[in-house]
């Protein structure tokens, strides 16, 4: 037998049959859905008379459009409510598992699967939602799936696909004190560009890597679909396993057992061939900051903000002035001098406990900017929130002057009352700082939990390694 | 989905190229939750005047009286391009659409069409200028037989047209993506079955909170 990386594996493992032309019908273990991207798939399949292939594969929160204030309060916005009213409609209806608004497992879809074992090394996972990329943290095969995919999956439990062709990312070395996996993330996205992934799917693999925690794999999977690839994965580990161990739908007794000795094969084999490789030095890396309107306009925190005089080529010159004309920023303009009007820290890139415990380290005792308008802290789910609360983490930020939510998307894309206004300026722990992504005309910084709470702190982006507060 | 075999209808001649999606559906209309019941707003920036639902253009072809329950669109060059949103097809089809006859159609509209069961039938420009003037002053009736890949109009004259055999055999019986897969229903259920006894931890038991 050939050797084979570990998107091989995990596509062999799901092929059920494949075509001439080379699509290929895909088994799907596990589908997660949400709010808005989930009711015409309901109502096409309610058009057609269909009942869902197999229920217990399926799992629906609430996410996008909840409010992060006062949940008893309902929601204002009426198409909001109306879209979650849906979902709840549609899982009764159907019979689907849904953590409801109101139910503490509720959260972002990508940080719920995970921490209730719902997404298990070997598994495809899809949803009808780009960050899908995040589980593949755990060696499983997760993409992104279209509302039409979604029906589809629902009715058959398959997939039409094509393989992508096989990308790694080896990162050398161990990442600095203050540096994270968000860091890390950027800076591959900075190096390989947002195009760097289209058509593969990625393994995230070496020593860097491995050194990461489970959560910072997720953060840095979280981001594979900005490198422009549809998944990315690690190989699991004894620290994957340790983290899935008594979680409530991870597998138990014998079970456990099979289930681990099983997942110890999923890995690239030592002479597995890449279509392409690329490495990168995690000991050499600062803390990352975006200046512009695209994941991969990303710079070291001690840098300055680029002239387009100085860009490659002419697409990139006109693409570096009209984001410096978004942005509102001069070049040469020392990164560390831009001042923030707003904080937000959350999404599912980073609202995990490890995130909000690392942003709390830096606030401790302190208190934000006078010049900060808002600092929103939306923990990533219902159990993240009662964990910070024990922790006394949600204590450290009121103290701060921060506002402490709810679970939900919030302000990653402002589909809810969370946002923007026009020309503000926010240091966010999301994953896209596209044109209005966070409020019409808003500007974005994408940064790690603990550099945007330390640009709340000091008003402006500062580095961690000289800054003490 | 509806089979399509035969249709007569009278043509709804559109006489505009590059007729974009967002034409077709303009965006405010995409946080809808259902396909159904967007037909009422098909060509809403043409078909209403000032956005008002109650005051319809009468210049708009949509709106003419002796077009009202006509179901195949007359078009011209690159219909359907613009962004692959798939409420233009869910609206073409919610307002009774089943066909349309154009120079050609844009790639990922064309698509979304065949999965919605609406056929769109491409004719030589001359052929499309000739029905655009037998249809302009009063309603041209036409005969479509998908089988025999033809079409007939009122006035005489007879059009055989080309069409993927896949996309025709999807029309004719009626079947959408799901049903395809569904021929597969054995091998599924036979991965599946392997599947849970292998790997049982990945089934599991519903919860109903
Ligand atoms: S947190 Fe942001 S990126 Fe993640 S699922 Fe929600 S909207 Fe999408």
């Amino acid at each position: 037998m050939t050797a084979q990386t570990l998107y091989d594996k995990l596509w062999e493992q799901h092929r059920i049959l494949s075509e001439e032309d080379g699509r290929t019908l895909l088994y799907i273990d596990r589908h997660l859905l949400h709010e808005v991207t989930s009711p015409q798939a309901f109502s096409g399949l309610r058009a057609a008379g269909r009942k869902l292939w197999r229920v217990d594969a399926n799992i629906a929160t609430a996410d996008h459009n909840v409010p992060t204030t006062d949940r008893a309060a309902g929601i204002a916005d009426a198409t909001s409510r109306l879209q979650v009213e849906t979902l709840d409609r549609n899982c009764a209806e159907f019979g689907v598992e849904e953590y409801g608004m109101l139910d503490r497992r509720q959260g972002i879809v990508h940080v719920i699967a995970p921490e209730q074992g719902l997404t298990l090394p070997g598994m495809t996972v899809v949803c009808g939602d780009s960050h899908t990329a995040t589980h593949g943290a755990l060696g499983a095969l997760a993409f992104g799936i279209g509302t039409t995919e979604v029906e589809h999956v629902l009715a058959t439990q398959c997939l039409w696909a094509r393989k992508s062709k096989n990308m790694r990312v080896w990162v050398d070395g161990t990442l600095p004190q203050g540096v994270t996996a968000k860091d890390l993330v950027l800076a591959i996205i900075g190096q390989i560009g947002t195009a760097g992934g289209t058509g593969h799917a990625i393994e995230f693999a070496g020593p860097g890597i491995e050194a990461l925690s489970v959560e910072g794999r997720m953060t840095v999977c979280n981001m594979a679909i900005e490198a422009g690839a549809r998944s990315g994965m690690v190989a699991p580990d004894a620290k994957t396993f340790a983290y899935l161990q008594g979680r409530p739908h991870a597998p138990q007794g014998d079970d456990w057992e099979r289930a681990v000795a099983f997942w110890q094969t999923l890995h690239s084999d030592s002479d597995a061939q890449f279509d392409r490789e690329i490495r990168i030095d995690a000991s050499q890396l600062l803390p990352q900051v975006t200046w512009g309107t695209s994941p991969e306009m990303v710079l070291s925190v001690d840098a300055k903000v680029p002239d387009p005089a100085a860009a490659p080529d002419p697409v990139r010159r006109e693409a570096w002035t009209r984001a410096l004309e978004y942005m509102g920023l001069q070049a040469g303009t020392p990164i560390s001098e831009i001042a923030v009007d707003k904080v937000f820290i959350g999404s599912c890139t980073n609202a995990r406990i490890e995130d909000l415990r690392a942003a709390a380290e830096i606030v401790r005792g302190k208190r934000k900017a006078d010049s900060v308008k808002a600092v929103l802290v939306v923990p990533g789910s219902g159990l993240v929130k009662a964990q910070a609360e024990a922790e006394g983490l949600d204590e450290i930020f009121r103290q701060a002057g921060f506002e402490w939510r709810e679970p939900g998307c919030s302000m990653c894309l402002a589909m809810n009352a969370d946002r923007l206004e026009p020309g503000e300026r926010c240091a966010a722990t999301s994953n896209r700082n596209f044109e209005g992504r966070q409020g019409a005309g808003g500007r974005t910084h994408l940064v790690s939990p603990a550099m945007a709470a330390a640009a709340a702190i000091a008003g402006h982006f500062v580095d961690l390694r000289r800054w003490h507060g | 989905m509806q089979a399509f075999t035969t249709l007569d209808s009278a043509v709804i001649p559109l006489d505009r190229a590059n007729v974009d999606t967002d034409a077709i559906i303009p965006k405010q209309f995409l946080k809808t939750i259902e396909r159904q019941g967007l037909g009422q707003f098909l060509f809403f920036d043409w078909r209403y005047r000032d956005g008002d639902l109650s005051d319809p253009n009468p210049d708009f072809v949509l709106n003419r009286v002796d077009l009202q329950g006509a179901q195949v669109l007359l078009a011209q060059q690159n219909f359907g391009c613009g962004s692959s949103r798939e409420h233009a097809p869910w609206a073409l089809a919610d307002y009774g659409i089943r066909a349309a006859i154009a120079p050609s159609f844009a790639d990922i509209f064309a698509n979304n069409c065949v999965q919605n069961g609406i056929l769109l039938i491409t004719l030589q420009q001359e052929t499309i200028d000739t029905l655009f003037l037998a249809a302009r002053a009063a309603p041209l009736q036409v005969h479509i037989d998908l089988a025999a890949q033809e079409l007939h109009s009122a006035d005489g004259q007879h059009y055989s047209f080309d069409i993927a055999p896949g996309a025709k055999h999807k029309l004719l019986n009626g079947l959408d993506d799901i049903q395809m897969t569904l021929a597969h229903a054995d091998a599924i259920r036979a991965f599946e079955a392997e599947r849970r006894r292998q790997m049982p931890w990945l089934f599991r038991e519903v919860q109903h909170g």
